[in-house]
């Protein structure tokens, strides 16, 4: 299994890598059946104009799960997460093109406490805007 | 129309049990694009100490995000569901949930605000395993936004 950021060389103040996601209309859908989560807004053009929006967006859950993938990835191991938050604040746009929308992560070590866990802020951005904020963990580390 | 702050503390009766499948947990974790093994095979599960596969973190959404809208649906509490957004949601976890666990949620109004207009309610999702056990706590503020809110 992957390794995984090891407790003993994270220091408050690390930057974690960046990485960055393709988001497009087929991953929509995905998530929809995964989730259970059909609301027009995520898959109808014609919905998601009647009610303002631009395009049709993403779930913001699936946004909040891409960036806990981004955490556990960083930890090697998914149930490492002891807490995990996330304000949704602007919706992610995905227009109907093969590229879709990108989302953006990075994480930064805020601080190391006292029994193996650490604290992560995250930047979660596409283009060029923050679609959530107070993005934020407890992870235990090896 | 500000929301009756006596709902808060009112406990909603427990969800139907939840069966979570390594079917379901395959799917998800393909939905989200992880490829990480421990959530398709029992013997990586096993080398990272989980009896069998885990599930990606926010897999909880599937049963907490129904539980609160059936609550949101609630026409006692009267709120105007078509405005509703979902604000802010947060977990604490005991441990990941896996293939095997049967969970319910009951969900708890922990608060009601009201704040120029846009009324904000948080709930608590207690998931537990049907023999009791805690494995994560939902939080999940919704707000639904004042009907003049043209934006």
């Amino acid at each position: 299994m992957s390794a995984g950021a090891r407790l003993a060389d994270v220091t408050a103040g690390d930057d974690i890598a960046a990485q960055s996601y393709q988001v497009t209309r087929e991953t929509l859908v995905r998530y929809a059946e995964a989730s259970g989560d059909f609301n027009v807004i995520h898959w109808s053009h014609r919905h998601a104009l009647e009610v303002g929006l631009p395009d049709v967006i993403a779930h913001g859950n699936f946004t909040m799960a891409l960036a806990a993938r981004y955490l556990v990835t960083w930890a090697g191991d998914p149930g490492a997460l002891q807490e995990y938050g996330v304000r949704f604040a602007r919706p992610v746009v995905v227009p109907d093109t093969d590229e879709g929308a990108t989302v953006e992560i990075v994480g930064r070590v805020v601080e190391v406490l006292d029994d193996g866990l650490v604290r992560v802020d995250l930047t979660v951005t596409s283009s060029g805007q923050k679609v959530l904020t107070q993005a934020r963990a407890k992870v235990r580390l090896r | 129309m500000a929301l009756d702050t006596g709902f808060v503390g009112r406990v909603y009766p427990a969800t139907l049990p939840y069966e979570v499948s390594r079917a379901k947990i395959a799917e998800f974790a393909d939905a989200i694009g992880d490829e990480n093994p421990v959530y398709r095979s029992v013997e990586a599960a096993a080398a990272l100490g989980y009896s069998d596969v885990i599930a990606p973190p926010t897999f909880a959404n599937i049963v907490t995000l129904e539980a609160a809208y059936a609550v949101v649906h609630d026409p006692a509490l009267g709120l105007d569901w078509m405005r509703v957004v979902h604000g802010d949601q947060r977990f604490v976890y005991e441990r990941p949930l896996r293939a095997g666990d049967e969970i319910t949620v009951v969900v708890t109004v922990e608060s009601i605000k009201t704040l120029a207009g846009n009324d904000m309610i948080v709930l608590r999702g207690d998931v537990d395993t049907v023999q009791g056990e805690r494995v994560v706590t939902s939080y999940t503020l919704l707000v639904a936004r004042a009907a003049e809110d043209g934006s």
